[in-house]
Order: structure tokens, then sequence, then C-alpha cells
């Protein structure tokens, strides 16, 4: 009798962790599939932008040049003040642990090659797209979702507006654009943060530092961090447009996909920094 | 916001309800044929071969309890669904088997009212109802802004150009739905609901509106609710949905005198569980669950 309710016991066991493991492969076969339908959906987004931008004048579906303005204003120029903040705290910050560094080996005078590099390098385009994708991809997500949920998409759609030409094709634009040149714009600002500290802390003129980095920095350099912020913008708008469109169960499912646009466009940032700077680097 | 007093609307004398005409001419054109249509949301079957047709000037109502099909039937005549099968035909032509860039043109002949109004947040009244005509037409801003102006004359919200949709109420949501969704003119106009969650003076006006779109300006309509008295006063015809099927096809002195169980009960506002037999109810509600 005993042994009877062993065996049941051993069996219920093993099926509750069989029962565990489906669930988990189902689990892992659901976010695989979503994640499959979702870089497709972004695709399918890219694909149609770039249709209207050349083929929808033709067709009488222009893109929209005010509302590219609009938007351009709204990711560049009003971003301008807390990328500005930001760059110059990052490259001070830079300068700082720069020069700890090589202090160990008696280098400080260094600095800048170390700072010249990873600003132009890395470090303009990444904090210019994370500050992008936390204030303007979350936006971008919050705002389409609200649309969803309200059924203004469907509006645009039953009204002969196609919603990829009115509202995805101005933002991709606009962060196309606007990115790469908030990105220059952060080089210049971390560049000169920086070298106010080490003119503060080593006594290097304005002029000498300046001189430094001219000597230092290739065009190439610059362009490493333009192009990687293009594809930056681009994901930001993709990642934005895919997690409002997905936005189910009211303001609350707003509130969930927001959150989740931005952490997946951070993630997708550094995900893409890295491979960027491995393959271009080779 | 307060509701604008009851104006005219578009200089139309309407008739008292019993000297008023029903129906299109005899020989009305068809200008909506819906053929065997087939829904599934994922697994689930939601329409099972429902046939329709919609004569030009004609205000047919779809009538029907919560998940009976309404809105799965207006979306997939929106093309905003897809049917499994089924053809979905439109001032002649198949919605869901032409070109993305045909069916944005067939798309401008048509209206659509929303039951919350859909409008954009983040534009003015006026800048709503412009909207069609901005993406559509090629007329200077000075002559859009004339359309829009007359068409909120007809809809009553003459006015309330420059307020934003969160400052409007109810009613006036709606309405200002309905003229952006005739400042083009369309043949066929859509509305989902229009007199829900509206008291019933605002439902009456909203009623009378439709009245007047359809006589003054000739439209088709077709009309999704499940508001009786609205649907008694406006129909032509009524079409009944019941699970997914259509129960019923006929003018209002019909459905009044059907003598269909489903029928009286979405007519006399009976539950399904009031004509259940006790035992029968009492088995449901302990059926074991899987």
């Amino acid at each position: 009798m005993a042994e009877a309710e062993g065996q049941a016991e051993t069996k219920s066991g093993f099926e509750s962790l069989v029962e565990k493991g489906r669930r988990f492969l189902e689990s892992l076969g659901e976010g695989t599939m979503r994640a499959v339908s979702e870089v497709g959906f972004g695709a399918w987004l890219l694909i149609r932008v770039v249709f209207f931008i050349f083929l929808g004048p033709s067709r009488a579906q222009p893109v929209r040049i005010p509302a590219t303005f609009e938007r351009a204003m709204e990711v560049g120029i009003k971003a301008l003040p807390i990328v500005t903040l930001m760059s110059i705290t990052v490259g001070m910050m830079l300068a700082i642990q720069g020069i700890y560094s090589l202090r160990i080996f008696g280098a400080e005078d260094q600095v800048t090659i170390g700072v010249a590099f990873s600003v132009s390098r890395e470090f303009a385009p990444l904090i210019t797209g994370v500050i992008v994708a936390g204030r303007t991809g979350s936006s971008l997500a919050a705002r389409i979702g609200t649309m969803r949920i309200s059924q203004e998409l469907d509006a645009l759609e039953v009204m002969g507006i196609e919603p990829v030409r009115f509202l995805v094709a101005p933002a991709l634009i606009a962060m196309v654009v606007m990115v790469p040149l908030l990105a220059l714009w952060a080089d210049v600002v971390m560049l000169l943060g920086a070298g106010i500290y080490i003119w503060a802390e080593l006594g290097l003129t304005m002029g000498a530092y300046v001189h430094q980095l001219r000597d230092l920095l290739r065009p190439e350099d610059v362009m490493h961090g333009f192009w990687k912020s293009i594809l930056f913008g681009i994901l930001i708008t993709l990642v934005g447009v895919i997690n409002g469109a997905g936005v189910t169960g009211g303001a609350e499912g707003v509130g969930r996909m927001t959150t989740r646009s931005v952490v997946l466009a951070i993630s997708a940032i550094i995900v893409t920094d890295m491979i960027f700077g491995f393959i271009t680097t080779r | 916001m307060a509701e604008p007093e009851q104006a005219p609307t578009s200089g139309h004398q309407e008739l008292p309800q019993e000297q008023r005409e029903r129906g299109p001419a005899p020989d009305a054109e068809t200008v909506i044929e819906i053929k065997k249509l087939v829904t599934h949301y994922g697994e689930r079957q939601i329409l099972f071969n429902v046939d329709l047709n919609v004569r030009q000037g004609e205000i047919v109502v779809i009538m029907g309890g919560s998940g009976s099909g309404k809105s799965t039937l207006l979306n997939t005549l929106l093309g905003l669904l897809r049917p499994t099968s089924g053809t979905v035909e439109i001032l002649g032509q198949d919605l869901h088997h032409i070109t993305d860039i045909d069916r944005t043109h067939l798309r401008q002949k048509l209206g659509v009212a929303f039951q919350g109004g859909a409008l954009f947040g983040s534009m003015s009244v006026l800048d709503n109802i412009i909207l069609p005509l901005r993406e559509h037409t090629k007329l200077d801003i000075h002559t859009m802004r004339i359309m829009a102006r007359l068409k909120m004359q007809v809809v009553n919200l003459a006015g309330f150009e420059d307020l934003m949709p969160s400052e409007l109420s109810g009613g006036m949501i709606k309405r200002a739905a309905f003229a952006r969704a005739i400042v083009m003119d369309p043949r066929i106009l859509f509305c989902d609901e229009p007199s829900a969650g509206l008291d019933p003076i605002v439902a009456s006006t909203i009623d009378d509106l439709i009245l007047n779109l359809r006589d003054a300006m000739g439209m088709s309509i077709v009309v999704v609710t499940h508001e009786l008295e609205s649907a008694f006063r406006i129909a032509d015809r009524i079409c009944v949905l019941d699970k997914g099927k259509l129960i019923f096809d006929g003018t209002v002195e019909e459905v009044k005198k059907s003598d269909n169980e489903r029928i009286q009960n979405l007519l006399n506002r009976r539950t399904e569980t009031e004509n259940l037999d006790p035992d029968e109810y009492l088995r449901r509600l302990t059926a074991a669950h899987d």
C-alpha cells in the first residue's frame, strides 16, 4: 500500500516536472515566435516607409513635410538641453576616470587620447541614443498605443490615410536626420566638458587640448559615431512603433508597452553598438 | 461643456415619423453586397455565412446582443478585418481582393463614425474635420475650412471649431465624428453605436442627423446598434445577428411581428437564461469546467 502510494507520488512529481518543462518550452516558443513576428513587422515598416518616401508622391500618398519638421523639432531641437547637460557631464566623467586610471602609470597627460576616441566613437552616439530612446521612443510608443486603443489608427485607415505614411514615415525621417546631428553636437559638448576638467586638473590649456584633438581624431572616427547614430534612430523608431501598435488592454496596456519599448530600444542600441564596433574595427 | 441648442441641421424639413416614406427607390443600385461571409478570430469562428445587401439611399440597422458579431461584421465591412471566406463588394469592388491603392481610393467614398468618435486628440475639432480634405484633395486651406464649417453646421457644431476633442461632451464628440465622416460627401456612411451612452435627447438629435444625411444627401447608411428605440426610428431595414448568424433581415414592422424567440428576447430585453428551464439552468451552473 505504502509502496503504491510512493509510486504514485513519484509519478505525480515526474508528471509535474514534465508539465513545467512543457510550459517552459511553450513560453520559449511563443517568445521566439513573437520576436520573429516583430522583426518581420519592423522590416515591413521600413520597406513601407522607403516606398512612401520614393513612390508616395507619384501615387498621391506623399510623406507629410510639415509633420516631419514637427517631429524633427521634437526629436532634435527640444532634446538639445538634456543632451547638452548629459554630454557635458559624461565628458567630465570620462576625464575624471581617465586621469584617475592613467595616474597609476604616471601617464595622465595622455588622457586626451582616451577621451577623444571614446567620445567620438562610443559615448556621444550611445548617450544620445539612450536619451532619445527614453524621451522620444517612449512618447512615440505611447502616442501610437493611445491612438490604437482610441481607434484613431482604424479611423486613419478607413479614411484612406495610410497610418505608416501618416505617422511612421515622418517620425522615422526625423529620427534618421536628427539623431546623428544630436550625436555630433554631443561629440562637441562632451569633448568640451572633458577639456574643461583636464584644464582644471592638469592645467592643459584649451588651445593645446584642441590641438591634440585635431592631431588625434580622423574624420572616420567621427563618422563611425555618425553612422551608428543613424542605425540607433531607425531602431528607436521601429521599436517604438512596433510596441505602440501592439498595445492591448487600455491605459494599462499603453504603460506596459511604453516601458517595454524603452527597455527594448536601449537593449537594441547597446547590442547594435557592440556588433557595429566589432565589425568596423576588424 | 454644455450641449449647443438643437437647430435645424441642413434646411431639410423632416416629416413626421408616420409620413416619412421608408426605404430606397425600388430600382436603387446595390452599394454593398456581402456573400457567404465567414470570419474567425484565431480558432474561434465569429461570423457564419452572412449574406447581406445594402441599396443606395437605404438605412440598414444591424442589431444583436453582445458577442453576436456586430462589431466583427462592421470591421470586416470596413476592411479592418480580413474574412476567412466570402466576399464584401462595396460600390462594385471586392474590398478584400483589390490593391492597397484601389482600397485607399475606395475608402475615400466611405465615411465612418466610430463609437468613441476616434477624433485625433492632438488636433482641434476643425483640423480633425479638415484632415480627409487635406489628405485627399488639392483644395486651398481657405476652401477646406469653409467646407468643414458647412459640415459642422450640418451636425449643429458651429462655433466649436477651435476646441480640442478633450473639451467636448459625449454628444458633441459623436457629432464631430459625423462631421468628419461626411466631409468628403461619402456615398456610404457607417455608424458604430451612434447613440450609445448618450442621454435620450442627444440620442434623438443623432437619429435626426442620420435621417437628414440620408434624405438630404442620398447616402446609404449602415448603423450598428443595440439601441432599440433608435433602430426603430431610423431603420429602413433591420438585420439581426445572433451568435454570428444573420437570423433576420426585414422591415421594422416585420421584426416587431417576428415570432422568432431569439428576436423577441432581443426586442423585449430578455436574457437567454430567463427562458431556460430551471433544471437546465441549474445543470449549466453546476457543469464541471474542464
